[in-house]
């Protein structure tokens, strides 16, 4: 499965939305719905799966879909 | 019936604990009972039979809580219960309290409910529902001389109730607290007579409590009953703070 895929999937489970909202430019919070207890949590599970750290700082920046798969492959993960 | 969820219960091995986990096997939970008293435990666990899980673990050590959490993940039905009870006195006047008394019992009663908290939390965030229930005292509320430290910890398990009951009850998990009074237990059966006919002429209902009746009200929060009651302070304690 390619590392979007994988992100996509996260995402439906976590935020409770359909597999065709979760678009590159969509928003965690305006289109996904996310609030701020959702974003910890999607981020402490990005951190199990792919096994790494992300700092608050870090995890501030990731307001987009297609921000969290750049941020991850910055981090070396491929899929 | 069986709600085929597991409440985790601190301090479950005797005493109030006990009496907690077994009215939550009554109303159907599994009880993960963590306790460091190891004999108690498995004493109780015979008693109990097999709605009743122990584990034993210091809830104050970060590292030991993690393995006992991802066992119960493995093991036992769905979290969705958390039952912050576990709890030890060093009294001594102010003047006289050595910091190691004061560190002793933040870190037990205080620390310690924050670390099982933040262990199991996720579970009821997923599940979308929930109860946590800490065990205060009337203690936190009114104060009393030679518990500084043991006051300091169960008013903290108040305020840190309050601020998670904001951060959680959108998800449909209430967070409250129970602060029992005077409870028929082994550290009251200790009190002399004198100090025991002092406790009892400042209680309205003239007797002390018994462990079952914080049991009761704890099972109440935690039943679909009490679904909209969340960020409360319920003292179990026959008028006395009234």
């Amino acid at each position: 499965m390619s590392l979007e895929n994988r992100i996509a999937e996260i995402i439906v489970s976590r935020l409770n939305v359909k597999p065709e909202e979760v678009t590159n430019s969509a928003s965690l919070k305006d289109d996904l719905g996310a609030d701020s207890l959702d974003m910890v949590d999607l981020m402490m599970d990005l951190e199990d799966t792919f096994n790494l750290k992300i700092s608050d700082e870090d995890g501030n920046k990731l307001q987009t879909v297609g921000s969290v798969v750049e941020f991850l492959k910055e981090k070396g993960i491929e899929a | 019936m069986n709600l085929n969820a597991t409440a985790v219960v601190t301090g479950a091995a005797r005493g109030i604990g006990l009496e907690i986990a077994k009215k939550l096997i009554d109303t159907g939970w599994t009880v993960a009972a963590l306790d460091m008293l190891e004999d108690d435990l498995g004493r109780s666990a015979s008693e109990l039979g097999s709605m009743y899980k122990p584990y034993t673990v210091n809830i104050t050590d970060t590292q030991q809580l993690a393995v006992v959490a991802a066992s119960i993940g493995k093991e036992l039905p769905v979290v969705k219960g958390i039952v912050n009870n576990a709890g030890i006195t060093r009294d001594a006047l102010m003047m006289r309290m050595g910091e190691d008394q004061w560190n002793m019992v933040i870190d037990v009663n205080l620390t310690g409910a924050w670390k099982v908290t933040q262990a199991f939390m996720r579970s009821l965030i997923r599940a979308r529902e929930g109860s946590i229930v800490s065990i205060s005292s009337v203690v936190g509320l009114t104060g009393s001389a030679g518990q500084t430290n043991y006051a300091a910890s169960k008013a903290g398990l108040i305020g840190m109730s309050k601020s998670l009951n904001r951060e959680l009850a959108a998800r449909g998990i209430t967070v409250n607290v129970v602060a029992p009074g005077f409870i028929e237990t082994e550290m009251t059966q200790k009190l002399s007579e004198e100090v025991r006919g002092d406790y009892l002429s400042r209680i309205p209902a003239a007797r002390l409590g018994l462990p079952v009746e914080i049991a009761e009200a704890v099972a109440f929060l935690m039943s679909p009953s009490a679904k909209y009651i969340t960020g409360v302070v319920l003292p179990v304690d026959g008028g006395l703070t009234t």
